[in-house]
């Protein structure tokens, strides 16, 4: 086989496992979008904000440690303990479940009926102060994440593949974390998906999403559905956080994964979990191929925009998305 | 007492249909503007024009673009950073080609070129609509800030990539450029705000803002009452990308003097910009003037409160800043969705019965 093609090959197998990490950010958005219609701009500083509290606990870092040092005067910084992976994770949850009651009740309640737009930028003003709570809560500095999960290319891959092409073909370079992530995914979209299907919760969820009223005139409780889904979707940004974070550190840059989750949304559909699974592998993929055969053309980083055109033409030619609902308009 | 139309008689339509029916509110234009352009200039120090004026009026006409687009005809944009982007790269560019040139010129052709670029993405827009044009419009941000970093023709092939205004001169005063003065560089700005505003102010209340106005209540409706959407959309789309041009091209060439696209004229500016808009009140030409004056005061003033007074670190108070503006936000949501020109609203209902409210 001619080594070209083989690293297109490698290409889009590396894309189809970004695409797994985009998927896995867009989910968080059509979890909310479908339960209460707010598309959640904060998903990305919630992942951040995740993995830093996780990072936090681990360590057994002082929540605001610099504010009260800055006030008080005293040379606070760490606990004298550190804690295991697992109850970190379970605590970062509970965190996470806190601030969606938080958000529940101090924010999304006084917005009830207010149009989309308004509710967005709402949103929006969670990212920020999640972005400076989150920076004065454990420090702004960039984090190692370490929660065990394996690093670096998979030698077995390279050594099982070197042989498929010429000389200067050195296998399948794969890295391990992108495969534990893709399994990850995969273990995530089938347990919500047996949970909105088969546990009453879960009927209740996808009650909600279609149609509000009919659902509250059932004897559903909408806050205590919207209080479940932004824990559900504080849960997969705890998720999607760990992947990213131990891919590339916790830091700022981690908040900007919804900025890449959105084509993602738009290609897939706002309201529909499969669309986001698709939607998040064409977009890898489509955009590492991109780089790889058109990039070195026009200067590289196309990957910064890419997806974006990508999902604009696309929308174009089919404005709900690949999966969306029928937009019915009436007068 | 004083503000209320009782015994302001009205002889003629024309009279009867100018901007400011009240007399008061005319008196306070007038004052305002004597103000600006008569007192301020004589007084203003290197401090004031650079922290607060400048900036403020600068992102005051970026406001009124996006207001235009977004709360008089609805549609959502999250590409005001690139546009802005191509206000400036497009001065730049007019500027070091054409010298001779005089640039308030320069600086209206970059909003026209703008302009250009904003129908081109504003094309989708007939077929996308709502969140989904949001996300859309982050393509042009994106795709713009990425063209102008990667070809060097933009920046005229400078190493450092970065664009630098050079000096020119109105009336042989100096307004850009490193020995431009303070009173200079905020009389250019003010003229241009002030010509933004009244321009903004007299299309949005003419056919053309009426058009803007029923597609953003409902485009269906709008266009079965004969509102054409196709014109009505891009010549929303044209305007308001005219006036985040002129914006973009004042901010680079007056007020920073050199740019680095990224850091410029990055989606932070998008949302900076939505944020005025919306703080400000959507659909009001005032309160694209008051969600600027709220949004660049209040880092000024949170600065000077913690660094200044409290003497805290830096980057502690810079967190803050975006906890207050974060809160700030969605209190303003929470409380007035209208915005700060609703509040204005119904401060001046309250005056035309002041002081017998009953």
């Amino acid at each position: 086989m001619p080594d070209q093609f083989l690293y297109a090959v490698e290409v889009i197998i590396n894309g189809l496992m970004a695409g797994v990490l985009y998927a896995l950010v867009a989910l968080g958005f059509v979890l909310i979008f479908k339960a209460s219609g707010i598309f959640n701009y904060a998903q990305g500083v919630m992942a951040l904000f995740a993995a830093m509290t996780l990072v936090g606990i681990q360590k057994g870092q002082i929540p605001f440690a610099k504010l009260i040092n800055t006030v008080m005067g005293t040379e606070l910084e760490h606990f004298p303990w550190t804690v295991p992976v697992i109850p970190a994770i379970i605590l970062a949850f509970g965190v996470m479940i806190l601030f969606a009651i938080i958000v529940e009740k101090y924010i999304l309640k006084h917005l009830v009926n207010q149009p989309e737009i308004i509710l967005f930028m709402a949103t929006i003003g969670l990212a920020y102060f999640m972005e400076g709570f989150g920076d004065i809560m454990w420090g702004p500095e960039i984090k190692k994440l370490d929660v065990g999960l394996p690093q670096g290319g998979s030698f077995w891959i390279e050594d099982m593949t070197i042989g498929l092409g010429g000389e200067n073909f050195y296998g399948f370079f794969i890295d391990k974390l992108d495969m534990v992530a893709t399994v990850v995914a995969i273990l995530l979209v089938a347990a919500l998906t047996i949970f909105s299907q088969y546990s009453k919760q879960g009927r209740a969820l996808r009650a909600v999403a279609d149609d509000h009223q009919a659902a509250l005139s059932v004897g559903i409780s909408l806050r205590f559905i919207w209080v479940l889904v932004w824990s559900i979707a504080g849960f997969v940004a705890l998720v999607a956080g760990i992947m990213w974070g131990a891919k590339s550190g916790v830091q700022f840059s981690l908040s900007l994964i919804a900025l890449k989750a959105l084509p993602v949304l738009m290609l897939g559909g706002f309201t529909s979990i499969p669309g986001a699974i698709v939607g998040g592998l064409i977009i890898g993929v489509g955009e590492k191929l991109f780089e790889f055969s058109i990039g070195p053309l026009v200067g590289g980083a196309t990957e910064n925009w890419f997806a974006y055109v990508l999902a604009l033409i696309f929308l174009v030619f089919r404005p709900q998305g690949l999966f969306g609902e029928k937009i019915i308009e009436r007068v | 007492m004083f503000y209320r139309e009782a015994g302001d008689f009205k002889t003629s339509y024309e009279d009867d249909s100018q901007t400011f029916p009240i007399k008061f509110d005319r008196l306070r234009y007038y004052a305002v503007l004597a103000v600006a352009f008569g007192i301020i200039p004589f007084i203003i120090n290197d401090y004031w024009a650079n922290a607060v004026f400048v900036p403020l009026m600068i992102y005051t006409i970026a406001a009124i673009g996006l207001n235009i687009l977004t709360g008089y005809c609805g549609q959502v944009s999250l590409g005001t950073g690139g546009f802005m982007a191509v206000g400036a790269y497009a001065s730049y560019k007019l500027m070091t080609s054409f010298p001779d040139v005089s640039i308030l010129i320069h600086i209206l052709l970059a909003g026209a070129v703008t302009a250009v670029v904003g129908v081109l993405f504003g094309l989708p827009s007939l077929r996308i609509k709502g969140f989904y044009l949001a996300v859309a419009t982050l393509a042009a941000q994106f795709f713009l800030v990425w063209l102008f970093n990667k070809v060097p023709w933009f920046y005229n092939y400078s190493a450092s990539g970065q664009i630098t205004a050079p000096e020119r001169t109105v009336l042989s005063i100096p307004v850009t450029g490193a020995n431009t003065d303070a009173w200079a560089k905020y009389m250019v700005v003010l003229l241009f705000v002030t010509g933004c505003a009244w321009l903004a102010r007299n299309l949005t209340r003419g056919s053309l803002g009426r058009s803007w106005m029923a597609i953003r209540d409902m485009d269906i409706a709008a266009e079965i009452i004969g509102v054409n959407p196709l014109k009505a959309k891009l010549s929303a789309f044209a305007i308001s990308s005219f006036f985040i041009g002129v914006s973009g091209a004042l901010f680079f060439s007056v007020y920073l003097g050199a740019a680095e696209v990224g850091e410029a004229f990055g989606i932070q500016k998008s949302f900076l910009i939505l944020f005025m808009v919306i703080i400000g009140g959507l659909g009001s030409i005032f309160g694209s003037f008051a969600g600027a004056a709220f949004m660049v005061l209040m880092p000024v003033l949170m600065k000077n409160i913690f660094v200044g007074a409290l003497g805290w670190p830096t980057d502690l108070a810079a967190h803050l800043e975006f906890m207050v503006i974060g809160g700030l936000i969605i209190v303003f949501l929470i409380l007035e969705p209208h915005g700060l020109a609703q509040l204005w609203r119904i401060a001046k209902e309250k005056l035309r019965l002041w002081p017998f409210p009953h």
